[in-house]
Order: structure tokens, then C-alpha cells, then sequence
């Protein structure tokens, strides 16, 4: 395999699409006021309706509706005036009523698309066509010991009846590397809305990936590998793996079988992270299969101008938007902006809140950056429970501003504050940091220029760069000295001689 | 319109029913039948006929998201065939779930 930066270096093309089911973040199933809370002990949220036990009777959950609006309204989809939904029919232990209350011939939403740009230009911008989103709810969980084999499975309810969005793209992706770019910013831009808390260890986000390769062939001609379908990823970087390696499989076994697309049912393989291949798996049921027919214990839903309204206005920014008002703002760049945006909502209002405080996007950002973010992603945890506040942190850049000490005094003052938790001004204080006179800064620089004959002879020379030797000098006898300024100073005194 | 063993055969894996050679016998003739006796509609004109979505004449029947109790882990477990207290029992079921 080659790298990103060189992908028509490789004989195919990776053709990628996805189907992404998210979990809405309401507090209550799709059809039951049972509750969706995670981690719960098994079988303790559960009812007749979710148990699917007879004379029960599903209702809509509201929230979940407009949540799931919102995801297609911020996937750009058209929202359909009418919609329904359907019965799917299969049986397995951990669908209690024997089929899926889904969405078939009429989703609420379908033809939307969302753009992916790749800030560092790994790749070009991508946009990827949404073919729909639909409401549909979950099933229960499976336990099984693998280990004992013939062991029971276990079966808890908790999860059954939980509100999913189903997305599928269309095949737009081209690369491993796209798709899982794609995934983050859907997964920021559902987190953002407030649809999804997109948390893939508690299988909030799943992902499924269909993978074939377009192989240019002498006569012209464009041969397409079977599609197969990915199971079984539990992380983006796995998504990524896997479409990686599933590329590099379905080319070796073109080159062995030449066998193409339709001569064969699509395949559905599982990707096994540790020994980081994907196998395949029971071959999937057809659609017919499932037997959909309309839910006769549902009515259908309509959606009218006014309804959308009230949905779109309670929406807040979309990630795209607030990277561009975020840069306009304070005159940032668009990589800064972009960094920022993708750390979520929290920190770009910790961020603007630097910002406001010292009056300068740029140096609030610089801060951000090789600061806040670098200390926050060493440590973990969220920019809500940071030790330090956005006040400290404009505290100290004011001070630099106002050249009590220098940047990079900052930064150890900004460790000390962050390890201590202690005020900006006892952490000052107690480093004994105080601003340096230019009297004071002139007689050291004067020491210095005496005890360094052969600097002062190289700068003399034209070897500017020599003074950096008397810098550090000078940050050794005192460390509050400005290095920009003892540069400054020194120089000058040199040409003086 | 006739039925195949193959067709039953599917539709008693996809019903997990474990039919048969004789059981397959019946179930080709008598589905037929009823197969063939629905298939009269398919001689009613319905150009004009708008596809039903519900027989009611309602629409957008919602309820709050507010959490409601949910049954005792007993309660939910008592009618299950076996359980150990805390999940419901089923034979051994390998591979990946059925959900999509």
C-alpha cells in the first residue's frame, strides 16, 4: 500500500460508502418511557412495549423525531412531508417482538450531503452525497462465552427499543484516510447539534462500511471488485484499518480470481482489530428477506415549513459555520480555527473567553494551541474540568502583554499554575518573578559584555547570532530577564564600543 | 401462481422452522394455495389507488420524552423459559447479531 500522499500511485480505486447508526440522546426509548441511560445492571429498563410482550402498544417519542430532523437537517437532506414506518422481520434472540420497527420505502429524509476538508491537505476537499436518514430503533445485546462454546447466551433488554439514526452515504469516499475524516467530522457536527453524544465504547456510534475497488483495465474499461461489507469496527482508526487492509485484499484476489462485481452476493466480513484482518462472516439476508411491510401500530408523520422552522432555530451553528465566524472574528487562521472547532463546543467558548479578555484572537490561539490543548490532551479529561480557567490564562498573557516577564516565563508560570492550583499572582510571586528595570537589564548586559571578549569579538565580526551566548548568560544570572530585550540591549552596547 | 419446495424451504429457514421432507410437502401445497388465492387482487385495476400507509385517517400521535418506571428485573424475567435472575437464557447463538 502507498501512502495518503500519493494515492493514484496504486493500479484501483477504493470506492467507500457508509452506513452509520447513531444513537439519539434522548432520555427515553423511541416507543416506551423506559430509559436509555448506559451501564445500567441488565433487565432494569425494560416494559411490556420494549419486551415486546402482547397487547403492548408503541408511541413516538417527540425528542427523538425532531433530534433525528435535525441530524438530516444538518446532513442538508430534504425532509419528506410524509413518512412512515415498517416492520422488519428476522428472528434472533435480541429482537424481542421478532422484528425492527424501521424505516423502508418512505424515510423521513434522503438526498443530503456533507463536505469533509482536510485542513494539513492530505486530500482534496470530499463531498459525500447522504442517500437518506432514517428513525429506527435498536435491538437488545447478546452475551456470548465464546470460550465455552455451548455455554447459554445470555440476553439483556436494556438497549432494545432505543432510538437509532440509520445514515448511509453513497459511495463517495475514496480513501481509508477520507472515511475516517468524514466519520470525525460527522461525529462533530452530530455532537455539536446535540443529536448524538457519538460515544463509540458505549456503542453510541457504529459503523459499517461497504468497500470495492474500480481497477482501470487496458482495454478502457473500468472492472469493479465485489463489494463487501465491514462489520465489526469500534473505532474510527480501526474503520480505517480495516478499509485499508480489506483494499489491499480485494487487489490481491482480483489479481488471483479476476472475479467481478455480480457474480457474486455482496459479502459481509468482520474485522478482528487485534490480528487486524476482517473475515468473513454469514452471508446476509437479501432485503426481501426481511419482509417489510408498513407498521400497522404506528401512524405516519408529517412535516410541514413552520415545524422545520422551530426545529432549525433551536439548532445552534454547524461546525463548518462556526470555524468560519470563529476565524472571521478574531482574525485567525483557518487552520486555528479548525483545530479549535474540532475540540467541540466547551473549548471554543474557553477559547473565545481568552480571547475577549486579552483582546487578541491571535495570541489567545497561540496559547490555545501550544498551551491549553498540548497540556489538556498529555493530562486527558475534558476542557471543563481543566484546572486552569480562561481567566488565569488571560491573566497571564496581560502580564506579558504588559512586560512584567516574557512569553516564555508565561509558559512556566502557566505549568506552576496548572500543577499547583494556585493564583497566577502567588505563583508569580512565590517564582520571584518581577519585571526587570532597564537599569538593572543594562548593567547585567554590561557584565556580561565584559566577561565575553570572544562573543563581543564575534559580533564585532558580523556573527550576530553570536549574542545568543549571551543570552542564555543571562537568563542564568536572572531569569526574569526579556531575552528579546538583553539581545537588543547587548547588541546596541557592542556596536557602541 | 405455485410455490417451489426451494421457496418454502427459504421461508421456513428465514421463519427458523426446522421443516420436514413431509412437512414440506404440506406446506408447498396448502401455501400455494393461499398464495394463489391472494393473488385474485392482483386482478383489481389500482392505477388510480393510492398506497395505503395506515387504514386510520390520523396522523403525528406523539408522547413526551419523559421516563416512565420500567418493570422489576423479576417481573420482566417471569414469563422467560429460563433466566438466571438477571438476563434472559437462549440456546447458544453464535456470530454476529441479526440487527442492521
Amino acid at each position: 500500500m502507498t501512502s495518503a500522499a500519493s494515492p493514484t500511485a496504486e493500479p484501483f480505486t477504493t470506492i467507500v460508502g457508509l452506513e452509520v447508526h447513531v444513537q439519539l440522546q434522548t432520555l427515553t426509548k423511541l416507543f416506551c418511557g423506559c430509559s436509555t441511560a448506559f451501564g445500567s445492571p441488565p433487565n432494569t429498563q425494560v416494559c411490556p412495549t420494549c419486551l415486546g410482550l402482547p397487547g403492548s402498544l408503541p408511541v413516538m417519542n417527540r425528542k427523538a423525531f425532531e433530534l433525528a430532523v435535525r441530524a438530516a437537517l444538518a446532513l442538508n437532506c430534504r425532509i419528506a412531508p410524509f413518512t412512515k414506518w415498517d416492520r422488519k422481520n428476522y428472528f434472533y434472540p435480541d429482537l424481542p417482538k421478532g422484528y425492527q420497527i424501521s424505516q423502508f420505502d418512505l424515510p423521513f429524509s434522503s438526498d443530503g450531503q456533507l463536505e469533509v476538508v482536510d485542513p494539513k491537505g492530505a486530500f482534496a476537499p470530499r463531498t459525500v452525497g447522504i442517500v437518506r436518514v432514517h428513525l429506527e430503533e435498536d435491538a437488545g445485546k447478546s452475551m456470548h462465552d465464546e470460550a465455552a462454546g455451548t455455554a447459554d447466551t445470555r440476553i439483556d433488554l436494556n438497549r432494545a427499543g432505543t432510538p437509532l439514526c440509520e445514515i448511509v452515504t453513497q459511495p463517495d469516499l475514496r480513501s481509508p484516510q477520507e472515511a475516517r475524516a468524514w466519520l470525525n467530522e460527522l461525529k462533530l457536527l452530530l455532537v455539536y447539534l446535540g443529536v448524538s453524544d457519538c460515544n463509540m465504547q458505549e456503542g453510541s456510534l457504529r459503523v459499517d462500511a461497504n468497500v470495492n475497488l474500480h481497477i482501470p483495465q487496458p482495454d478502457g474499461r473500468i472492472a469493479k471488485t465485489p463489494i463487501v461489507e465491514i462489520k465489526n469496527m469500534n473505532s474510527f482508526r480501526s474503520v480505517e484499518r480495516a478499509l485499508t487492509y480489506e483494499a489491499a485484499r480485494q487487489w490481491e484476489e482480483w489479481q488471483a480470481t479476476k472475479v467481478e462485481m455480480g457474480r457474486m452476493p455482496k459479502q459481509t466480513r468482520g474485522w478482528d482489530d487485534p490480528a487486524g484482518i476482517t473475515r468473513p462472516q454469514r452471508q446476509k439476508e437479501e432485503s426481501s428477506d426481511y419482509r417489510y411491510f408498513p407498521e400497522p401500530d404506528l401512524v405516519p408523520v408529517t412535516v410541514d415549513e413552520p415545524q422545520l422552522a422551530r426545529i432549525r432555530a433551536a439548532m445552534g451553528a454547524p461546525p463548518t459555520e462556526l470555524r468560519r465566524t470563529l476565524a472571521d472574528r478574531w482574525k485567525i487562521p483557518a487552520y486555528d480555527a479548525d483545530v479549535l472547532v474540532n475540540q467541540g463546543r466547551e473549548l471554543v467558548a474557553y477559547f473565545e473567553a481568552v480571547a475577549t479578555a486579552v483582546a487578541d484572537g491571535k495570541l489567545a490561539s497561540n496559547w490555545m494551541q501550544q498551551d491549553v490543548l498540548r497540556t489538556l490532551n498529555e493530562r486527558g479529561g475534558t476542557i471543563g474540568e481543566f484546572p486552569v480557567r480562561p481567566e488565569q490564562v488571560a491573566e497571564i498573557i496581560g502580564r506579558v502583554q504588559k512586560g512584567e516577564f516574557d512569553t516564555s516565563r508565561g509558559r512556566e508560570i502557566f505549568a506552576e499554575v496548572l500543577s499547583s492550583g494556585r493564583p497566577v499572582a502567588d505563583v508569580v510571586a512565590a517564582l520571584g518573578i518581577a519585571a526587570v528595570s532597564d537599569d538593572e537589564l543594562i548593567a547585567l548586559c554590561r557584565e556580561l559584555i565584559a566577561a565575553n571578549p570572544k562573543i563581543v569579538a564575534d559580533v564585532q565580526g558580523g556573527k550576530e547570532q553570536a549574542a545568543a551566548g549571551l543570552i542564555g548568560q543571562a537568563k542564568k544570572k536572572n531569569p526574569n530577564a526579556n531575552p528579546g530585550k538583553v539581545r537588543q540591549m547587548c547588541l546596541e552596547l557592542i556596536r557602541g564600543m | 401462481m405455485s410455490l417451489s419446495r426451494q421457496d418454502v424451504a427459504k421461508v421456513g429457514m428465514l421463519a427458523r422452522l426446522a421443516l420436514s421432507e413431509s412437512d414440506l410437502d404440506v406446506m408447498t401445497t396448502e401455501m400455494s394455495k393461499i398464495v394463489g388465492f391472494v393473488s385474485l387482487l392482483a386482478e383489481v385495476d389500482t392505477a388510480s389507488v393510492e398506497p395505503l400507509a395506515h387504514p386510520l385517517d390520523s396522523q403525528n400521535v406523539f408522547r413526551d420524552d419523559l421516563p416512565q418506571p420500567s418493570l422489576t428485573t423479576s417481573e420482566a424475567l417471569q414469563s422467560a423459559p429460563r433466566h438466571d435472575g438477571e438476563c434472559f437464557l437462549v440456546p447458544a447463538v453464535l456470530g454476529e447479531s441479526g440487527a442492521a
